[in-house]
């Protein structure tokens, strides 16, 4: 397990740390009773789990100021936590440390459909922006699956992406202004409501920072116009690599389509008992591909997709024909994890992202591995972006099997890396993917990594062990990058 | 090739440790076209031209990697003979523009209002550190959160983090068609119809307000245009490409205009902020969020204004530049500017005092 250190805290640290915070919020705000503290235990990724040694919810932001002030003169670490959805444990709390939850600052404070914007606070949920915007024909784009629950802290945290983001971006793409607290209680403003502001461009290394620069107390988002239309094509492929090049040759006639999603037979032979989406399972892969705008450009675009994806071979074509049979082609994907824990007791996600040049001999690489590992992996795929999801299916209570999936799971990583990609596409490095970080990133850049964190965390304590290893650590995993011809996959161009 | 590269990197990394063990100034400078952008530079020239080539370029990734010194009109060749281009339309202020100091300087063209500014376009950097240490951020693909997003920040950084040794930027293909149309209003109503207009499904890709006449551009698949152009009305501009091609590289007469004794300065607010009172002339870009200001006024009473609207002044052209040109950071914004520039470049030897003096 990839566990950080679990120093326990002594019941007179617990009395001192209590005391000093209870000091700065109101009753009910502080938690440190086992019952209380146990439902944060975990984020999304619950196979690790940590009890903490105090929760705070604070409700305002000179709360934060002080709650911060204070574990930094005591010394003590930080967990920000959002709707703990987070899928790497990002949020997994720290033993004798103190988890601060954005569950109160849940308002939205200004919905101004003139300028395109929201001011949120970080604890509203991503879906409940964009049905407030709904009245005015607007929504905020970046759509991560867990949109019903997840909160904007936590996708400025996190980048998160979505289905849609090769066309609409990530959250880096849409989101403004940043306002958070520092470790030293400064507050301080990144990004601005105009499109730029003065000097280093600060919002975009905090987005996707996981919790460990500062602690967001407002946000201001980028909303636009909802498509009037969106249509969708399902292809069918007797052939994977077919598949991947239907994707290329989509892009290369010239179109970003508003989603593009692909997934293995395993995925869809997995989700259609469960969701009868309609999916072709005897098809080696399933396309989705998207069109969105005004309805004389998605007609448009709809009939130059479908030229494309024959042409490139698909064995099968079907076109939504209203919004009903558009939302029953997306429920299987969108369906895909939960279809994976119907038919296993466990699964483990990974995020991979690797160039789609290379899809071929990554879906091959895993096969191979699923024999080395004797556990069964399905493919679900954001294709446009080349964001692989692997679902690793296991049985947590068959012995040897949770740490057979991990090892999987890091096979799989260091191979996209190999292959010119990240260990992570959307879902952040958290606690999961740290050991992972030594194989992407040489001991200079993960120095560098450390003095960014320094540079606005100058105590050290917001969310530490997580997203940057320690070198220590690297060396302990024996995970240090290597070079050249010691690499696996040598034959590979990279650049 | 791979070879004389190599030499050249080892040469740069010989000048940045003799620099920094001697706590030399180093200037770093791609084709030089943007010497006058900033505070002025100081120290010894680096010159990047000769780190060249472009690396890969996939355009069914619609990735393309490129070092430093590779020239912008290069980069943007290879980009149209697949039919793909660089969104944000980076301004030429000469020919010699490299793609280093398009990352550098962080600035866009009129297309940035609709797909968003180099760093959102930006995958991957190499940077050179103060250390001569060669870090590699972010990477070629479009979905990348592993480590912090430090090659995003670098777009704007004027090279006062380190030496941009390449660049993976994410590219897009040309839109299908495109067409301009023109429309006689004032500030007012000009700022208040782009907003309104901004909250629309419209294909609008680039606008332009000046003289009492609106300029739009729409861009996508050719029956989202046509619907857009029965929609908005206004007529058809002739000498569109001209047009665009101008106000992109600052070649119309408004900024050739700015040569002279006035000082042009760069607004950059909310797209909603009204007229802004200020003496002088102005054009406005990005649906209203940059404005462009010829003016002989003061820069207190500009960085005022211009602050309460939400926004910030840069002193982009002329004037006083004594003062620095850029808004005043926050202090708690400054100690940490200062620290990332201790993080990364701990002697200072790199441009130092091109964006703020004191960093």
């Amino acid at each position: 397990m990839n566990a950080p250190s679990k120093a326990q805290f002594t019941i007179e640290r617990q009395r001192e740390v209590v005391a000093a915070l209870r000091k700065l919020l109101p009753e009910g705000c502080v938690l440190f009773n086992e019952e209380d503290t146990r439902p944060y235990e975990c984020d999304g990724l619950a196979a690790y789990r940590q009890l903490p040694m105090v929760v705070v919810l604070p409700q305002t932001e000179a709360q934060v100021v002080d709650i911060l002030k204070t574990c930094r003169d005591l010394k003590v670490p930080i967990v920000p936590r959002g709707a703990g959805t987070g899928l790497s444990g990002g949020a997994m709390p720290i033993a004798d440390g103190v988890v601060l939850s954005t569950a109160r600052f849940n308002r939205i404070l200004k919905m101004d459909p003139y300028s395109r914007t929201a001011v949120v606070q970080p604890g509203v949920r991503n879906q409940s922006i964009s049905d407030a915007a709904a009245p005015h024909a607007l929504y905020y784009a970046p759509d991560p699956s867990s949109q019903i629950a997840c909160t904007i802290g936590g996708n400025v945290a996190e980048n998160s992406g979505g289905v849609h983001c090769l066309k609409y971006g990530l959250t880096v793409h849409n989101v403004l202004r940043v306002r958070m607290v520092t470790i030293d209680g400064d507050i301080v403003e990144l990004g601005s409501e105009a499109l730029d502001a003065p000097g280093l461009d600060l919002l975009a290394v905090f987005i996707g920072s996981e919790g460990m620069l500062g602690v967001v107390t407002e946000v201001t988002v980028k909303l636009v116009p909802k498509p009037q239309l969106a249509r969708v094509i399902m292809a069918s492929f007797n052939d994977v690599v077919k598949g991947g090049d239907a994707v290329a040759d989509v892009i290369a006639a010239g179109i970003i389509p508003a989603g593009l999603e692909m997934m293995d037979k395993t995925s869809s032979r997995m989700v259609e008992p469960f969701v009868k989406a309609g999916y072709d399972i005897d098809a080696e892969a399933i396309l989705l591909c998207e069109s969105d705008g005004m309805p004389e450009e998605v007609e448009e675009e709809i009939a130059r997709m479908s030229e494309v994806l024959k042409s490139s071979g698909a064995t099968a074509i079907a076109v939504s024909q209203n919004e009903a049979e558009r939302l029953k082609f997306w429920s299987g994907r969108k369906n895909a994890f939960p279809a994976a824990g119907r038919i296993s007791p466990d699964y483990y996600c990974m995020d991979g992202t690797i160039p789609r040049k290379h899809l071929a001999l990554v879906l091959t690489s895993i096969t191979e591995m699923e024999q080395k590992h004797g556990l069964r992996c399905a493919n679900v795929f954001h294709a446009g972006d080349g964001n692989l999801h692997p679902l690793i299916l296991f049985d947590a209570n068959k012995e040897g099997e949770f740490e057979r999936a991990e090892a999987f799971g890091a096979d799989i990583l260091e191979l996209c890396v190999q292959v010119g990609g990240t260990i992570t596409g959307e879902h952040g490095v958290g606690i999961e993917k740290i050991n992972s970080m030594c194989v992407q990133f040489s001991a200079k850049e993960i120095e560098a990594f450390i003095a960014v964190k320094r540079a606005f965390d100058t105590a050290f304590l917001l969310n530490p062990d997580k997203a940057i290893p320690t070198l220590n650590r690297c060396a302990e995993n024996g995970k240090m990058r290597v070079t050249g011809g010691q690499m696996k996959f040598a034959h590979l161009p990279r650049f | 090739m791979e070879h004389a590269m190599e030499q050249v990197l080892q040469q740069f990394r010989d000048r940045i440790a003799l620099a920094s063990a001697g706590n030399m100034a180093l200037r770093i400078q791609g084709g030089g076209t943007k010497d006058w952008y900033g505070q002025e530079p100081q120290g010894d020239l680096i010159d990047t031209r000769p780190y060249a080539g472009i690396i890969a370029y996939e355009p069914t990734e619609l990735v393309i990697t490129a070092r430093c010194g590779t020239p912008l009109v290069e980069i943007e060749a290879a980009l149209n003979e697949k039919n793909q281009m660089l969104a944000f339309e980076p301004p030429y202020f000469g020919p010699q523009s490299t793609i280093g100091g398009v990352v550098a300087s962080g600035l866009s063209g009129p297309r940035r209002q609709a797909v968003g500014a180099v760093r959102d376009f930006v995958l991957g950097v190499t940077l050179m550190d103060g250390k001569s240490d060669v870090l590699k951020f972010g990477g070629q693909v479009m979905k990348n959160v592993a480590g912090y997003d430090v090659s995003r920040m670098l777009a704007g950084s004027l090279g006062t983090l380190g030496l941009i040794l390449d660049v993976s930027l994410k590219v897009l293909p040309k839109p299908f068609h495109e067409t301009t149309l023109r429309f006689e209003m004032e500030q007012k109503e000009a700022i208040e119809k782009l907003n309104q207009w901004g909250g629309l499904p419209l294909p609008i890709s680039a606008s332009a307000w000046h003289g009492g006449v609106l300029i739009v551009r729409l861009s996508g698949a050719q029956a989202a245009v046509n619907a857009a152009v029965q929609k908005l009305g206004g007529e058809q501009e002739t000498q569109a490409e001209i047009f665009w091609n101008e106000l992109r590289n600052h070649g119309n007469e408004f900024f050739a205009a700015a040569d002279g004794p006035m000082a042009l300065w760069r607004l950059s607010v909310p797209s909603v902020t009204a007229p802004l009172a200020l003496e002088g002339e102005q054009l406005i870009e990005w649906g209203g969020a940059q404005r462009w200001l010829r003016t002989s006024a003061d820069a207190a009473t500009i960085r005022s204004l211009v602050q309460q609207a939400g926004g910030h002044a840069t002193l982009f052209r002329g004037g006083d530049r004594r003062n620095g040109v850029f808004q005043p950071l926050a202090p708690a914004v400054a100690a940490i500017h200062r620290n990332l520039k201790n993080a990364f470049d701990p002697s200072g030897i790199f441009n130092p005092g091109r964006m703020y003096k004191d960093f």
